[in-house]
């Protein structure tokens, strides 16, 4: 059976004062250097809630804009705004900072978040007033306390939720010595887990799904849950699909750094060609902890720090419905333990390995998705502009291949892909961004195939040198195969045939015997 | 003789473009002494 993609949700949160309070790079700035003129000129690089949300990359993450149309406003994009700008888009939304910190603390299941009782008053009904908000997440909104217990908490190690210099919140301790449940861990986990369920609201409603039809969740964002004896436990699947409402479902964490969204979305699809699941959904959450990442170098190179964003996303992958486009699980891409670091031998892996397997080239594939970090982040920082690498290097292999003139390797750049529009939260910008548009332009009969290209740096954990790197091809659904049925009469005239020429070979065989 | 030759090298590789391992063999094999190879992550 297929499995198809029947929608997809795509969120951000625009959380300025987490990325000056939690994001990594601001944190040990604080231990390492807490006088630097990199503390004290990045207030003024943050961005307002207008200007996040009039910025061209974050109006394609959520829909509102082609990705492709990116190319018609020349980079850097953050001193651009684009006029048609909504809060709403297709796929989903941009939450503000204030609105968020009332999802984490409907996120929290432990009375482990407080906020102020002023400013529950005050956001209440701008936060109840968003359209994919269910009565069971409202339910679960406190009145909020005093201003004097939330500093209370403070001083009992719980971190602070801020609006400017205005503490709104605080996230408690969940242990007096365990490192794994500290203020700082819970609201790493809550902010994801808030983020998820923020996605999984909004494919509900974007793709018409029914909440009690869901049998599986997959959560494949980059944070670990537990407590000291085991650190990485997990399940945050389950912890979003039960205030996303999915009674039926339950689920399981995948992991794999950037990675971990195309390594989900194969298992998903996997699991409902199987007949295991009918109804399986591949979701994460967003990361406080790389708000601000490159903020430094933003920092000196005078430009807003345009890593204020949290990234959330979901995909559902249901039984083939005869519409809507595949997962082509028999030819998947996969960087081997064996392959090699090279970035032939990286590409090989991932694009030319599946589609000559498929009987297909390089230049069959309409649009690649590789990593699809957004450039006017990634440039200013130094390290380029990561989808067109990524395109440039898979040109590359095609030209040496033979089908490709080398000449023509800027126009593949140009038109098999399109430019990064994807925050730097690690597994957000994993290929998995263009699934929405994707499905949307094989829907629409403008693409023939796509591929969705993630890459992880598994490094960075420090149990192996090894990246890792994962593909799989979307394909138009070209309705659902006929079995083919056999009649009684077809049956008998088979089985009649079948005995017939069997006794003619006995016959044969007795009479070369004679 | 290349110009490694006999040369101390810190190879610094990148995830998407080339990585560090990648960067020491190239090294290695044009007679360089790779003390220092690691790979960073920009995103």
């Amino acid at each position: 059976m297929k499995s198809v993609v029947k929608g997809t949700s795509y969120v951000l949160v625009h959380a300025p004062d987490m990325l000056l309070r939690n994001g990594t790079t601001q944190t040990t700035e604080r231990i390492v250097n807490p006088d630097s003129d990199y503390l004290k000129k990045l207030p003024e690089h943050i961005r307002s809630y207008d200007d996040a949300l009039s910025y061209l990359p974050n109006q394609a993450y959520i829909g509102n804009l082609d990705p492709v149309a990116l190319r018609e406003h020349e980079q850097p994009w953050f001193d651009k705004k684009y006029d048609k700008a909504d809060r709403f888009g297709s796929f989903g939304e941009i939450m503000p900072q204030e609105e968020f910190y009332f999802m984490i603390q409907a996120a929290d299941e432990f009375e482990l978040v407080r906020l102020e009782k002023g400013f529950v008053e005050e956001y209440k009904e701008k936060f109840f007033a968003n359209p994919v908000l269910t009565d069971l997440i409202k339910d679960r909104i406190h009145d909020g306390i005093e201003k004097e217990a939330l500093e209370k908490l403070l001083e009992d190690d719980a971190e602070g939720l801020y609006i400017g210099d205005r503490l709104v919140g605080a996230v408690k301790k969940a242990h007096d010595v365990d490192v794994a449940l500290t203020s700082h861990v819970l609201l790493e986990n809550l902010a994801s887990k808030a983020s998820n369920i923020l996605s999984l609201l909004h494919l509900i409603k974007s793709a018409g799904l029914d909440p009690d039809e869901v049998d599986y969740v997959i959560d494949c964002s980059e944070e670990a849950c537990g407590d000291m004896n085991q650190r990485g436990g997990g399940n945050f699947a389950k912890a979003a699909a039960e205030l996303a409402g999915f009674t039926n479902a339950t689920g399981s964490d995948t992991r794999g750094f950037c990675a971990a969204p195309v390594h989900a979305i194969s298992i998903a699809a996997s699991l409902v060609a199987a007949g295991a699941y009918k109804n399986v959904i591949v979701a994460a959450g967003g990361s406080t902890a790389k708000l601000g990442m490159n903020g430094k170098d933003h920092v000196k190179k005078d430009m807003p720090v345009v890593e204020d964003v949290m990234g959330g996303f979901a995909v559902w992958i249901g039984a083939d419905d005869g519409k809507n486009p595949y997962i082509d699980l028999e030819h998947l891409g996969r960087h081997t333990v064996g392959t090699g670091s090279s970035p032939q031998a990286v590409i090989t892996s991932l694009v030319s390995d599946p589609l000559e397997r498929a009987g297909l080239k390089i230049t069959d594939i309409d649009i690649y998705s590789p990593e699809m970090q957004n450039p006017d982040c990634t440039k200013p920082a130094g390290a380029g502009d990561v989808p067109v690498s990524n395109l440039k290097m898979i040109a590359a292999l095609a030209v040496k291949q033979g089908d490709l003139e080398r000449a023509g390797i800027n126009e593949f750049v140009e038109n098999r892909g399109v430019p990064g529009f994807a925050p730097t939260q690690g597994h957000i910008p994993s290929g998995i961004p263009m699934i929405g548009h994707s499905r949307q332009a094989l829907l629409d009969g403008d693409v023939k195939r796509v591929m969705i290209v993630g890459k992880g740096s598994l490094f960075l954990g420090r149990l192996t040198n090894l990246f890792d790197g994962v593909s799989f091809m979307l394909l138009p659904n070209e309705g659902i195969e006929e079995k083919s049925a056999v009649s009684g009469d077809e049956l008998r005239k088979i089985v009649a045939e079948s005995l017939r020429g069997f006794a003619q070979s006995l016959l044969s065989e007795e009479e070369d015997e004679q | 003789m290349s110009i490694l030759e006999g040369k101390k090298v810190i190879a610094i590789g990148d995830r998407d473009g080339i990585p560090g391992p990648a960067i020491s063999e190239c090294a290695k094999s044009a007679g360089a002494d790779v003390v220092f190879s690691s790979t960073e992550c920009f995103v």
